[in-house]
């Protein structure tokens, strides 16, 4: 190994990225527009559903229960209404995202003992948000009912009877604030779509301008040359994902509770399977187009459907959770999501960074074995 | 001594043969055309030489390296430029040059003064800010022949070097040529234009993968009484045809 | 109305910004003449011919074609002239067929005559065996004769062609120029540019344009004869590339060139020169040499042409 050869062709290729102002803002801007967008976006959170109400017993006992809906914190509501018309039409276009209607005997029928029946109308356009939604309005209201049996016992027993008191404590994210959770893993997926596609180009950009012909009748070794274009590349992603700890910690107050060098170094790791896979892409199709798209699709679905960032592993049929195993991001977002929000180490996070490390070690190999110095 | 030698090469691309058993020798310090029209085979016998492409068959030795066996360290002795321009257009004319000359470890003092000697006779001293891509044609390929020889090769392979190029460029070009013959330096030209192959010591005719014909331009053009290699080169081709049909 | 057939322009010129690409030429084409418009790239070739086909306008001068005014009647010039571009514009996605029937939709072949047209041209371009072969799997060759013929699809009295021959091998070029030389025959008028000088031979005439301005004009024979002040000398003498250095540094020759076995010297005067060459080779004892003079080449012609030209206008920037 040579490494004035290897600089040579490190220096060459960063005066290439400079001055390109397209590869420059790939390496650079999209990252960073990525992780700002995508963080805001993509929020699981869900607060303030707005709720439309119809009061048809306007009882002292109806706003008493109103009012556990109004003390939440997940719920707003936005008014109060005398007709299904407008609680249809505030359905309709938005505004509401529940309506609830308290029939005219709520009162009475509490009071005798008859079910009280309340009718909640909940939009389920958006199956996960409205599921959701229902699980809090079902909490509130079977708080209501506990309160009430409670307060019926202690009439009879004049004692106070003490149910199952479930004390939950919820770890290291304690308010269930999803971007804690997905900025995270979102590092790994822009790290591994912008890695793999900075890189799918440079070599197939050689072949396809005709400066590779030149270049394979020199001295040069393959391992030389293949090293020398990584290092610039990685020193962008490197630069990308500094920036996106940052973003993480400064704009969305993503706690970095862990050791910042492991994460470097793991992180370290992965961005080189990243970039090798993406130069990997480029060396068998020797042809730009198809190097970036097959980069995008290598990168992007397999990390965002199957590294569990967006959905569970737990969740998926059991031939989608094998195939998981065969995605470095998959071990990536545990690490980060261990460093991060829980402060492991390596003893706890061996395993998947063992794994990250055989995977760019097969990758690294891989590309060196498939690029030959020869034209055909 | 003989600087390049082929014995039977052959190089077959799925069912068309490009190089069909080519058989040569040039002696060090000769230049050496390699005529013939597009897709004759040129560009595949070049790259067989160079050691980038291997051979179906055959075998052939360069600077005493073996193209299949030793095909690394005969990139070492030899220079070339290929048909397309080779250089980094989005670089400018010295990083070019600075980049070569660190890929074939080329330093020191030899370093600098290499680089001036092959800007100034290639005339690209003014232009060494350049961006590769800004200048014109025949600048373009004085440019990859400097790089080409920044480590002084002793075998020199231009793929139609002044394709493109105007006439008082390749003139210029073809005075950098004969200085390098000065110092020995081997040179395998390959063009497909005849007028500029009257200018090689020895030509080789190659049509379909075949050499027709290998020898000096004087007795091809006595042989079939032609007064250019481009009267003799078609009643050759017109002859081997009608032998080819039958 | 007549036919009118030829090519004639006064004080032509055509600046872009400060950068004068055409300077003030003037130059006659007859009918069925071959006129060569030759120079290096850059010379003001391409400008020339956009300018004669209507496609740009000069900045000053006037000129017409085919009887035409090439500033008042673009419109009619491009009804009746062809016109083939250096890269050929064909569509590689479209058969040869569907590119001559586009051509002739364009240049509104009447329907009853487009099949015999695409006929002829189909049987003049030797491209029988590909019609219905998608461009882009046509070898360069066959390409350029396609080109010619979507060029003339609307028989068209004058054609121009820019750098047709550029990247086409010799036998190709061969063919090429039948078909030109054919044309010709039958009147038309051909107004083609190269930068190719050996191709030049085939043309009765032709002009030498270097930096926007004409040079030279004249046939073939004229250009080695009267025009070229200088002489060719063939000095034959082994080892060639060492004597290559003190002839050229002699007095009097402006350049030497090796050729083979021999070195072509291109003189001012003949018997100094000779007398001179003939003095180094005794000086070293050296009997086994031949001096001879032969016929220039056209490439001689102009390289010597324009090597005058840069100094006669180095020399006027200095004083």
């Amino acid at each position: 190994m040579n490494l004035r050869r290897v600089s040579a062709i490190s220096r060459k290729e960063f005066i290439q990225i400079i001055r390109d102002p397209r590869s420059l803002a790939l390496a650079i801007v999209i990252p960073m527009i990525l992780i700002v967008l995508f963080g805001f976006a993509l929020s699981l959170d869900i607060d303030n559903i707005p709720l439309a109400i119809w009061d048809r017993d306007n009882t002292r006992a109806s706003v008493d229960f109103l009012l556990n809906f109004k003390n939440s914190k997940y719920f707003q509501i936005i008014g109060y209404y005398d007709n299904y018309r407008d609680l249809q039409r505030l359905i309709d276009s938005g505004k509401a995202m529940m309506a609830m209607v308290i029939e005219k005997d709520f009162s009475q029928d509490l009071l005798s003992g008859r079910p009280a029946p309340v009718q909640l109308i909940l939009d389920g356009s958006d199956s996960n948000t409205a599921t959701i939604a229902l699980g809090y309005a079902n909490a509130v209201v079977t708080q209501y009912n506990t309160n009430i049996i409670l307060n019926i016992m202690k009439k009879y027993t004049k004692e106070n009877p003490t149910p199952v008191n479930l004390q939950s404590r919820i770890w290291f994210n304690p308010d269930f604030q999803s971007k804690l959770f997905i900025v995270p893993g979102l590092i790994a997926v822009i790290i591994m779509i912008i890695s793999s596609l900075l890189t799918s180009l440079t070599v197939a950009r050689e072949w396809e301008r005709g400066t590779m012909e030149q270049l394979i009748s020199t001295p040069v070794r393959r391992a030389e040359l293949l090293l020398g274009k990584f290092l610039p590349y990685f020193a962008i992603g490197f630069f990308d994902l500094i920036m996106s700890v940052l973003l993480g910690v400064f704009a969305f107050g993503v706690p970095m509770r862990g050791s910042v060098i492991l994460l470097l170094i793991l992180s370290s790791v992965f961005l080189t399977g990243a970039l090798t896979q993406g130069m990997l892409i480029s060396i068998v199709t020797k042809n730009q187009r198809t190097a970036s798209q097959l980069a995008i699709l290598s990168s992007f679905l397999p990390t965002f459907l199957l590294s569990g960032f967006t959905y569970e592993i737990f969740n998926m049929p059991k031939v989608v959770q094998a195939l998981t195993f065969l995605i470095p991001a998959r071990y990536y977002i545990i690490i980060l999501r261990g460093i991060y929000l829980k402060a492991v180490g390596l003893d706890v996070l061996w395993r998947p960074s063992l794994l990250l490390c055989i995977f760019a070690f097969i990758i690294v190999s891989v590309a060196i074995r498939k690029f030959k110095k020869k034209i055909a | 001594m003989t600087s390049i030698k082929a014995v039977s090469l052959t190089r077959k691309f799925d069912n068309i043969t490009a190089v069909d058993d080519l058989s040569f020798e040039v002696p060090e310090g000769e230049i050496f055309g390699l005529v013939g029209p597009d897709g004759a085979g040129k560009t595949t016998t070049m790259r067989l030489l160079t050691g980038i492409l291997e051979p179906t068959s055959g075998e052939g030795w360069v600077y005493g390296k073996h193209i299949v066996k030793e095909s690394e360290s005969l990139k070492d002795n030899i220079g070339y430029m290929s048909q397309r321009f080779g250089l980094y257009e989005d670089l400018t004319v010295m990083e070019n040059v600075n980049f070569y000359a660190d890929i074939y470890c080329v330093s020191g003092n030899e370093r600098s003064d290499r680089i001036e000697k092959l800007l100034g006779f290639s005339g690209l001293t003014p232009f060494k800010g350049r961006l590769a891509g800004k200048l014109s044609g025949g600048m373009k390929q004085k440019l990859g022949l400097a790089c080409a020889l920044i480590h002084t090769p002793k075998v020199l392979f231009l793929d139609e070097p002044t394709n493109g190029v105007d006439p008082v460029s390749r003139r210029d070009f073809w005075k950098i040529l004969y200085n390098l013959l000065k110092e020995k330096v081997t040179i395998f030209y390959a063009t497909s234009y005849l007028d500029e192959a009257e200018r090689c010591k020895r030509v080789g005719l190659i049509h379909k993968g075949k050499m027709l014909r290998c020898d000096v331009p004087d007795k091809i053009k006595e042989e079939f009484k032609a007064k250019t290699l481009e009267e003799a080169f078609i009643k050759i081709i017109n002859e081997w045809e009608s032998h080819a049909g039958k | 109305m007549p036919e009118n057939n030829t090519v004639a322009v006064t004080s032509l010129e055509k600046k872009f910004g400060n950068f004068t690409a055409v300077n003030r030429i003037n130059f006659e084409v007859s009918g069925g003449e071959i006129f060569g418009f030759l120079g290096p790239n850059g010379a003001g070739k391409s400008t020339t011919i956009r300018m004669l086909c209507g496609i740009i306008s000069p900045t000053s001068g006037s000129g017409k074609v085919g009887g035409f005014d090439i500033i008042k009647e673009q419109g009619k010039i491009k009804q009746n002239i062809g016109y083939m571009s250096q890269r050929f514009s064909l569509y590689d996605d479209l058969t040869v067929e569907e590119n001559i029937d586009f051509y002739s939709g364009i240049y509104r072949v009447p329907k009853d005559e487009k099949q015999a047209r695409k006929e002829k041209i189909i049987g003049l371009a030797g491209l029988e065996a590909f019609r219905h072969r998608l461009t882009s799997t046509l070898s360069g060759g066959w390409k350029q004769r396609l080109a010619l013929g979507c060029a003339i699809i609307h028989k068209p009295k004058i054609i121009f062609l820019d750098e047709p021959t550029s990247g086409v091998d010799p036998i190709t070029r061969n063919n090429f120029w039948a078909i030109i030389k054919d044309m010709a025959r039958n009147g038309i008028t051909v107004f083609v540019t190269t930068h190719y000088m050996d191709e030049a031979e085939n043309c009765g005439r032709m002009a030498l344009i270097y930096k926007g301005s004409i040079i030279a004009m004249g046939t073939p024979e004229e250009m080695k004869t009267k025009i070229m002040k200088n002489t060719v000398l063939d000095i034959r003498v082994a080892k060639g590339e060492d004597w290559l250095d003190k002839i050229e540094t002699l007095k009097g020759v402006e350049e030497a060139a090796l050729f083979g076995v021999s070195i072509h010297a291109v003189v001012k005067d003949e018997r100094a020169a000779i007398d001179a060459i003939k003095d180094i080779f005794k000086r070293s004892g050296l009997k086994d040499y031949k001096v001879t003079k032969i016929k220039a080449t056209l490439e001689d012609v102009f390289v010597s042409l324009i090597e005058d030209y840069d100094k006669e206008h180095d020399e006027s920037k200095k004083s």
